[in-house]
């Protein structure tokens, strides 16, 4: 099996299986977490969670509200109760922090299976087959929802929105539902190209890749100078494009933030290191000494020479 | 070579720039075009048995501010509401009630609305007797037991507005000759569709139906006045005494004087269909 189908290994190697897969175990059980908080209140009665991802409230006392179909509602002209705007304004706060896609890799339930499709498509050697769309496409999507909304005075993604169609089926129990949307979703992204839905199509990541152009939160290639370029990254990455700026951005004098809005804070780079190159760090800290010294650059040196 | 390098840069750049925004605008317009027209069908096909929960705005402004969150339906207590599953004919994801399957019960303190989030369903109403779900019509006339002459009157008994959103109007039975007839009968200003004379009554496919205001009522023309009505209103009629020529009435000529006189067939002389 070639390098590209299987990356990560070295990172097994020298850290162990539960430290090269940490962040994507995290996040699984984020994603397995916010499915079963709505399911407590219809399984067992006790109603942790009510509603949906598109608006929710915990405990009957913290609303929480999706900005982005708060948004498409009010280009509508409706402005919706005072709960649905806490909500919203709740929710964007936590994305503005954490960083913007961090719903498309910790929360969004359609991430798993882009995830297994992408997964499958590198097993398969498949990686370039299929369509390519330019990377802006997702933005265009989002600016025609919000046009479309504005025109036909309705919430306009909402009708088709398969990441709320499949959260709802899910929590709503119908299953032949959850069955179609996410075959549909696999078999989109396993033969319509790489990571064709979520990172080239779906409006939703397009929306919280915005926030993320601002958001707090972001993934540092601060020991940059230890990278042995393995490429391992670049492979697990769902943006790939948005590693090269800060990991190869000395030579243009660039800080080892990764700044770009795409990036989903998955951590599957934190992962895949051998050598530990990223880390979780805030945007703020993009100077270029920020960049770490690297300890153990002799040892590299000698074993990359070997 | 450092000069020239920025200054090619530039060009491609911006030719690169217009075609990619000309792709994008037409992708987009595209996709735009597309969502509207899945948009426009889903719109307009809210079937006439799917009734929207108490409060909900009208179609239109629904679709603009309800999120298909379903907290309306988790805080219904006696599940009436449910989310239209896709591939149903109601927009996917929104609350919906069958009154035939369960019909609401018109909680004093309308927990729906309460909990509802966005707006869709209308937190200025506050006394359920003034929901307007849809309007009960009494479709089945061939059926109706009551119509027959028969005393079901259930449909009747369980209206929560008894007597006011639903009466029972009597009239001859002129099959018998002799009893008479009780005609359930829902009025529009009372009914507030909660479906429970739908849901109660007893034949085997139900003869009173909780419809859509939409199809449920007729309308009068703008011009159009009931005589009686204006009549009452002024004291005396609008057209008598105003030199109104009175035309010949085509077909029933009578005789200048007197009640006309039957014929011998059983139809009035001089009546020329
Ligand atoms: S891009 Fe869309 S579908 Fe993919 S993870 Fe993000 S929100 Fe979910
Ligand atoms: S850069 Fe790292 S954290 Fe960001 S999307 Fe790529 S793998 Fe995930
Ligand atoms: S009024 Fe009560 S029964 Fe009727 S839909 Fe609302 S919560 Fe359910
Ligand atoms: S609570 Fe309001 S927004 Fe949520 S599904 Fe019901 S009507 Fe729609
Ligand atoms: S319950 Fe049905 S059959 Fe009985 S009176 Fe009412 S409409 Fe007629």
């Amino acid at each position: 099996m070639s390098k590209m189908q299987n990356p990560g290994a070295a990172a097994v190697e020298q850290k162990g299986w539960l430290a090269a897969h940490k962040w994507l175990i995290l996040r699984r059980l984020s994603q397995i977490l916010f499915i079963a908080a709505f399911l407590v209140g219809p399984l067992t009665g006790f109603w942790l969670v009510k509603g949906t991802l598109a608006s929710s409230m915990t405990l009957d006392v913290l609303p929480l509200t999706d900005p982005f179909i708060f948004l498409q509602s009010l280009v509508t002209g409706h402005v919706m109760e005072t709960n649905a705007i806490i909500g919203a304004v709740i929710v964007a706060a936590a994305y503005f922090l954490l960083g913007g896609r961090v719903f498309c890799s910790w929360v969004c339930p359609v991430n798993i299976i882009s995830d297994t499709a992408s997964w499958l498509r590198r097993k398969l050697g498949w990686k370039k087959t299929g369509v390519r769309l330019d990377r802006s496409t997702a933005l265009w999507t989002m600016g025609a929802v919000f046009v479309t909304s504005a025109l036909t005075g309705t919430i306009a993604w909402e009708f088709v929105n398969p990441v709320t169609m499949l959260h709802r089926a899910i929590v709503f129990g119908a299953f032949a539902s959850v069955g179609l949307v996410s075959g549909a979703l696999f078999l989109i992204e396993l033969v319509g190209g790489d990571r064709i839905w979520c990172s080239r199509l779906c409006p939703v990541g397009a929306f919280y890749g915005l926030l993320g152009k601002v958001s707090v939160l972001k993934v540092s290639a601060s020991k940059r100078k230890a990278c042995n370029d393995c490429m391992d990254c670049y492979a697990v990455c769902p943006e790939s494009h948005v590693i090269s700026p800060a990991l190869k951005g000395e030579k243009d004098n660039r800080g080892p933030i990764i700044l770009s809005g795409d990036c989903t804070n998955c951590g599957r780079c934190l992962d895949v290191c051998s050598e530990d190159v990223f880390e979780f760090s805030l945007r703020t800290r993009n100077k270029l000494d920020d960049v770490r010294p690297n300890e153990g650059s002799a040892e590299d040196g000698t074993q990359r020479a070997a | 070579m450092a000069e020239k390098t920025p200054n090619k840069k530039n060009k491609v750049s911006r030719r690169d720039f217009l075609g990619d925004a000309a792709k994008g605008v037409c992708g987009a317009g595209l996709f735009g075009l597309a969502l509207g027209s899945v948009v426009a069908e889903a719109e307009g096909k809210l079937p006439a048995d799917a009734i929207r929960p108490p409060g909900a705005t009208a179609e239109a402004d629904f679709l603009s501010a309800c999120v298909r969150c379903g907290l309306c339906v988790r805080d219904c207590p006696y599940d009436t509401l449910s989310l239209a599953d896709m591939g149903s004919s109601v927009v996917s994801g929104t609350p919906l009630f069958v009154a035939r399957t369960i019909p609401c019960e018109m909680c004093d303190d309308i927990p729906c609305v309460v909990a509802c989030p966005t707006g869709a369903l209308d937190k200025s109403l506050t006394n359920i007797d003034d929901a307007k779900m849809g309007i009960a019509v009494l479709v089945g006339h061939e059926t109706c037991l009551n119509f027959q002459g028969l005393r079901c009157d259930v449909c009747y008994r369980v209206c929560p507005l008894i007597e006011e959103a639903i009466t029972l109007e009597r009239s001859a039975n002129e099959r018998t000759g002799k009893h008479a007839i009780f005609i359930p009968t829902v009025h529009s200003d009372k009914c507030t569709g909660c479906g429970k004379c739908e849901h109660a009554c007893v034949l085997e496919k139900t003869a009173i139906r909780v419809l859509p205001e939409r199809i449920a009522l007729g309308e009068l023309g703008a011009h159009y006045r009931w005589g009686w009505v204006e009549k009452g209103n002024k004291g005396e009629s609008l057209i008598e005494g105003q030199g109104i020529i009175d035309l010949p009435d085509r077909g029933y000529n009578p005789e200048p004087s007197g009640f006309p006189e039957k014929s011998a067939t059983g139809g009035y002389k001089g009546f020329k269909p």
